[in-house]
């Protein structure tokens, strides 16, 4: 797989958001004007089960898929979803997994999904402030507030 | 400059059928095919669900048969459904555009089987395309639309579930909305397939098939694709398998077949003749492969392992390495159940409470096989249920056949489900039979899709609504009863024992709306005034 291309897999359970920050993270590459794919599966497996996606951005992304053992980030809401995701990341790559976050320090359990991202944004190579923007572009303005407090309680987490 | 958007492939399809000037839509909702008429509706089309895929073909048809340019959208297996139609009006004269998206779910994310409608296009004599990004599906459906304007034939697109459902960036590029009003031209010779035209046309779509070949494999068609690489190997693939085979060997020499039927012979004979070894890198059945062998090109196919699953990097790096030993078992996730909550786990604990054999159906209701229930017995296809169930009651002993309950739910009764009442009524067992409609008020498994018994069009504005229990009423069921499984379950669990322990002939229905569409349901009825 080329090295300009960034791998970030999220995963966790139906109803968790992990669709939602894939695509925040998606519309942040795109917006950067980088290429950039996502790779995520509809229908059955939203019903409850196990709900991971896949982002690639850089420069010529071929294949939405990350494969095995090329993950750069594993970022995962549910612990649950750890060991059966486990094995997409790269000998280098970091967990970043809901473990990290204090959840009463969060308005609502919901922002769990954003506040990772917080977490992801210390380490990939993309504008905090236009992953800001993606945030509120792809949230019910209501909700803004309350996330975009969990995406900073993310950010000041260090691994 | 273009306009670019973040789109996946069903979006992709639905932003071209509204700049090409599609004026239908029409389709039945299937994963992953779905979101292509809802976001055609979304942004201004005119977009409509029939109550299943064959309907949904044959509205098509009548569109195109008066000049309008119309997409039909189906699952893969929604195609068995509309095979009838297709196979005839591959020989008959469209004067629209009539582009049938199909979306294949090879791995099967959510399907009970993993068809390759590629067999299809061969089968029926239908002209293929397949895009292997977002982009593609966008600029293959202007591609599509030409071709079936220029020769007058159905033309499918295929997507496979990669395609339909990963964003990637597509370049709206403005296509060219066509110039003909819809309008009827009598065409008695093309349009009516009795014997005596049908042989004459049945000459006529092979030869434009020759022809159509011919032109896909001159260089400007954009009908195929050539990457030049090392002389040691060259691969011949088609949609998403190209993008893994960049990954997985980014020195070949690659094809990709943006035309998957009529086979581009010359272009194939010609890329063959380049390399040293040629390897067929293709998710499904081994299409290509034959196609190629067919033609005196000699190639190395897959090993059977991957005929089954879909591809990705590694396997694809695998294939192309010979190498067919099966993979490691993925690690297993959490797998998809009935929601919290579901009106549905109320049904299935009567079911189990009474010891059914369960004759199961397509829909959300078919995890009811999941524990703590374990209550679908067998699951085939839409509108199965009925007719498996009486067969088992026509040849079980009858203390077993008193046992047989067959489950649909309100949209797959819709769609395939009346035929089966009808059989229920005509060739009635012994032992009589019980249907439960477990209607849910929604197509939910797909992602809350509206039909004709929600009383909502595709826009969920207000439409007829159909009454399951008048329908069976009408037909001749005796015995009919309406249940809220959750408030009335006692009730719904004497009235099933009652009709199953006395030969009855009934239809229970035990309706509640599923607990993540009501709040949208109520919605949509204040807005409709219902």
């Amino acid at each position: 797989m080329s090295n300009k291309v960034t791998n970030v897999v999220f995963a966790g359970i139906g109803g968790q958001g992990v669709l939602k920050a894939s695509d925040i993270l998606a519309d942040t590459a795109f917006a950067s004007g980088i290429d950039i794919k996502k790779a995520e599966v509809h229908g059955m497996s939203q019903r409850g089960g196990s709900v991971s996606s896949d982002v690639r951005f850089g420069e010529g992304v071929l294949s939405p898929m990350v494969a095995k053992g090329e993950a750069h980030y594993l970022v995962v809401f549910d612990k649950t979803q750890v060991e059966p995701n486990e094995a997409c990341l790269s000998e280098k790559g970091k967990l970043i997994t809901v473990d990290l976050l204090d959840i009463s320090k969060l308005k609502s359990p919901k922002c769990v999904n954003v506040a990772l991202l917080g977490v992801l944004s210390n380490f990939i190579d993309l504008d905090v402030d236009v992953l800001k923007d993606s945030i509120k572009a792809n949230l019910a303005e209501k909700l803004h507030e309350m996330n975009m407090a969990a995406f900073e309680y993310g950010q000041s987490i260090k691994l | 400059m273009a306009k670019r958007i973040l789109a996946n492939g069903n979006e992709a399809v639905a932003h071209a059928a509204l700049e090409a000037g599609i004026k239908m839509g029409v389709g039945y909702p299937g994963t992953p095919s779905t979101e292509i008429l809802e976001t055609f509706s979304k942004i201004g089309g005119h977009a409509q669900w029939a109550p299943n895929e064959k309907v949904a073909l044959e509205v098509g048809i009548g569109s195109a048969f008066g000049a309008a340019r119309t997409i039909v959208t189906m699952k893969h297996v929604g195609v068995n459904v509309a095979a009838d139609p297709l196979f005839t009006v591959a020989y008959e004269k469209v004067d629209g555009a009539l582009v049938i998206v199909v979306a294949d779910d090879p791995g099967m994310a959510s399907s009970q089987n993993e068809q390759d409608s590629r067999n299809y296009a061969r089968a029926a004599g239908v002209v293929m395309l397949e895009p292997s990004s977002s982009q593609e599906a966008y600029d293959f459906l202007g591609k599509a639309i030409e071709i079936s304007e220029r020769w007058n034939v159905p033309v499918f697109l295929r997507l496979t579930t990669r395609i339909c459902h990963s964003k990637t960036i597509v370049e709206l590029n403005n296509l060219s909305k066509s110039t003909i009003e819809p309008h009827y031209e009598i065409n008695i010779p093309e349009r009516v397939m009795v014997p005596a035209l049908a042989r004459v046309a049945h000459r006529r779509i092979v030869a434009k098939l020759h022809e159509i070949e011919d032109w896909a494999c001159e260089a400007d068609s954009g009908m195929t694709f050539e990457k030049d690489g090392d002389k040691s190997i060259g691969i011949i693939t088609s949609g998403i398998s190209y993008m893994y085979v960049g990954d997985a060997a980014p020195e070949a020499g690659v094809l990709k077949l943006n035309i998957s039927y009529p086979f581009p012979n010359k272009v194939v004979k010609d890329f063959a003749a380049k390399y040293d070894k040629v390897v067929i890198v293709e998710e499904g059945d081994r299409i290509i492969e034959k196609d190629c062998r067919m033609i005196g090109v000699e190639v190395v196919g897959k090993p059977e392992e991957f005929i089954f699953g879909e591809l990705d990097i590694a396997r694809t790096t695998k294939l192309i390495a010979g190498d067919g030993s099966p993979d490691a078992p993925a690690p297993k996730g959490r797998p998809p159940q009935l929601c919290v909550g579901c009106p549905h786990r109320y049904s299935f604990q009567v079911l189990k409470d009474l010891d059914a054999i369960v004759t199961g159906d397509i829909g959300c209701y078919t995890l009811g096989v999941m524990p703590p229930f374990e209550k679908i017995d067998t699951c085939v296809c839409m509108g199965g249920s009925i007719g498996v169930g009486l067969g088992l009651r026509h040849v079980l002993p009858d203390d077993q056949a008193r046992k047989v309950v067959s489950v649909i739910g309100d949209s797959t009764f819709m769609h395939s489900g009346l035929t089966g009442i009808l059989e229920m009524v005509y060739n009635r067992p012994k032992t009589g039979h019980v249907v439960m409609v477990l209607d849910n008020s929604i197509t939910a498994m797909t992602g809350m899709q509206e039909h004709p018994g929600t009383g909502r069009s595709l826009d969920h504005t207000g439409a007829y609504q159909v009454s399951i229990e008048e329908v069976c009423k009408g037909i001749g069921i005796e015995n009919i009863a309406v249940f809220d499984p959750l408030k009335e379950q006692e009730e719904m669990k004497a009235t099933l024992k009652d009709y199953l322990e006395n030969d009855k002939i009934g239809v229970i229905i035990a309706r509640r709306a599923c607990i993540i569409a009501v709040k949208n349901i109520i919605m949509y009825n204040k807005q409709n005034n219902k």
